[in-house]
């Protein structure tokens, strides 16, 4: 690690994590540190799933204004969940094994995501057309998610609803170790991969001439991306501009697309932001905003600065 | 060897290539020449596993292009594009070092760091070295994307219209670093060029396509000549001997 950004990065996440687990502590002390660890866990690990899901999409769709959410990807998440609500009733979803659903439902959004992206990158659609479909895939399932919305029973539709807007606050913890296990088994494989992101980060032709199984290599890093977007999106449900927000940010700030630094960067940067963000809306703010809206405020800033700055060249 | 076998490539209904077959053997440098549209690109794509094959069969050193594992064929073959634009921003440096990555798989020895010292003086890159390649100008990115294929350090090396945005005196540093490499280090060269003198000048073999079929093949001396050029070209082009080497002249009105 000879980056200084690197160091920087890794103790100012640090500082936040600090704060985040002592500011106001007031109680019983056990109860409200474990309470907090959790939090903090999934917070961690929502920021992380976020961060390398966005670098890898990027990497493997070669641009950088595309994100897995941006291109609808957990728009589709959310509507199968109001899909399955409306196949076998709210009880039956209330009911069935969290762990059960979580696993059902990534296998479903890794098949339909790869179906709906890989005949676009096969084609090599340029981003403006990439974006356009991402838009309209996105609009697609949301309409149809408020169509499924209006059809079922008001009781049903509780039962769907909080996961189907950001919220930081309240995190569903239930199903934070399964979702630990998972995220840090993806950000294991993608270091050991980082080398190949960047010959990937070449373009098609270049990284073949390298000898990388491109098809292969491609359709692994979408079903990555998938899963851990699926990761957070059950955790907090869906973020637009987050993922978008913290690539550039990190690659600003570290000023370099090598993979070996960019991840760490994007996970550190993201842990900067969510947990020390949540902290200084808790103790700062008294709650008197909530970070989704202010992190989608900023990453749609940053969104259009980049898509007018990428028309100018 | 380089052996082309009755391929054939077809887009929608147009013909890229008809029933091409080719040897190309060890050692030497190959021009490929030939109007726009001849197919010659795509020829180089096919050899280069990086358009899959429709019909017919390529095998580099008896080993079939299509089904050989990629990371395989990239320590055997390394193919510089036309159109090459590189996504992500990098250093003239870490865009040559790349060329190891079949070797070394991302972990760098000193033996690649050798390598890369060696391919930036011979480009006369080592001035550029920490560039970044968007402040380059395009010969400058040419002759850096030139030195990573050689650094991948192949026994066969295609090159699609190296000479691309090269001005004279670069023109000619790489036709003879090309020239070098091939009779000093042992290595195929096979490449595309537009300005036939080049490839009479510094090739051995010159193959000329036209329509998706090869028209012409030989040496130099006996490929450069009016005639054949009319050929290939559909139209006469003077041809003087000049110190035994023969030289197009293209250029009266």
């Amino acid at each position: 690690m000879h980056n200084r950004g690197l160091i920087i990065l890794a103790l100012s996440a640090l500082a936040c994590i600090v704060c985040f687990m002592t500011l106001g502590l007031r109680g019983n002390l056990a109860f409200v540190l474990e309470l907090r660890l959790v939090r903090l866990a999934a917070l961690v690990e929502v920021g992380i799933a976020i961060a390398i899901s966005t670098v890898v999409f990027q990497t493997v769709t070669a641009n950088r204004i595309l994100t897995p959410s941006i291109m609808g990807i957990d728009a589709l998440y959310v509507f199968g969940q109001i899909l399955l609500v409306f196949l076998f009733g709210g009880l039956a979803y209330a009911t069935l094994d969290a762990r059960l659903k979580f696993f059902g439902e990534i296998v479903l959004l890794m098949t339909m995501a790869c179906g709906l992206i890989l005949p676009m990158l096969r084609a090599r659609w340029d981003t403006g057309l990439m974006l356009l479909c991402g838009v309209v895939v996105g609009v697609l399932f949301r309409s149809l998610h408020s169509l499924l919305a209006r059809l079922i029973d008001p009781n049903d539709y509780a039962v769907v609803q909080t996961g189907s807007f950001v919220n930081f606050n309240d995190v569903e913890t239930d199903l934070v170790l399964i979702a630990s296990l998972l995220t840090a088994a993806a950000l294991a494989g993608i270091w050991r991969a980082r080398h190949i992101l960047d010959i990937v980060a070449l373009g098609r032709d270049a990284a073949i001439g390298l000898g990388i199984e491109w098809r292969k290599t491609q359709i692994a890093c979408l079903l990555l991306v998938c899963a851990l977007v699926a990761v957070s999106t059950t955790l907090v449900g869906p973020v637009a501009f987050l993922g978008l927000l913290l690539v550039a940010l990190s690659e600003r700030i570290v000023k370099t697309r090598r993979h070996a630094v960019l991840i760490p960067a994007t996970a550190l940067v993201s842990i900067i932001v969510l947990v020390g963000g949540q902290t200084l809306f808790q103790h700062g703010l008294g709650n008197s905003s909530t970070l989704g809206v202010v992190i989608e405020f900023a990453g749609g800033v940053v969104f259009l600065i980049l898509l007018w700055r990428g028309s100018r060249t | 060897m380089i052996r082309i076998e009755q391929v054939s490539l077809q887009y929608g209904a147009a013909e890229i290539l008809k029933n091409v077959s080719l040897t190309i053997p060890k050692g030497g440098v190959t021009a490929l020449i030939g109007p726009n549209g001849a197919g010659k690109s795509s020829l180089l794509s096919l050899i280069s596993r990086l358009q899959s094959l429709q019909a017919g069969s390529i095998t580099i050193d008896d080993l079939p292009v299509d089904t050989t594992p990629s990371r395989e064929m990239a320590k055997k073959i390394a193919i510089l594009r036309q159109d090459n634009q590189v996504g992500s921003r990098l250093t003239v440096k870490e865009l040559v070092g790349f060329g190891r990555f079949p070797h070394n798989r991302g972990h760098v020895t000193q033996a690649d760091a050798d390598m890369v010292g060696e391919a930036l003086k011979l480009f006369d890159l080592t001035d550029l070295a920490g560039r970044f390649l968007e402040t380059l100008s395009g010969g400058q990115r040419q002759r850096a994307l030139v030195a990573m294929a050689f650094c991948q350090d192949t026994d066969y090396l295609l090159l699609d219209e190296p000479l691309n945005n090269l001005d004279m005196y670069f023109s000619r540093e790489l036709m003879r670093l090309l020239r070098w490499i091939a009779d000093e280090r042992g290595k195929t060269i096979v490449t595309v060029l537009h300005d036939i003198n080049y490839g009479g000048g510094f090739s051995d073999r010159i193959i000329a396509m036209k329509h998706g079929q090869v028209v012409a093949d030989g040496p130099p001396r006996e490929l450069v000549t009016t005639e054949t050029l009319r050929l290939i070209y559909g139209f006469d082009i003077p041809v003087t001997l000049i110190d035994g080497q023969p030289v197009a002249l293209p250029f009266t009105k």
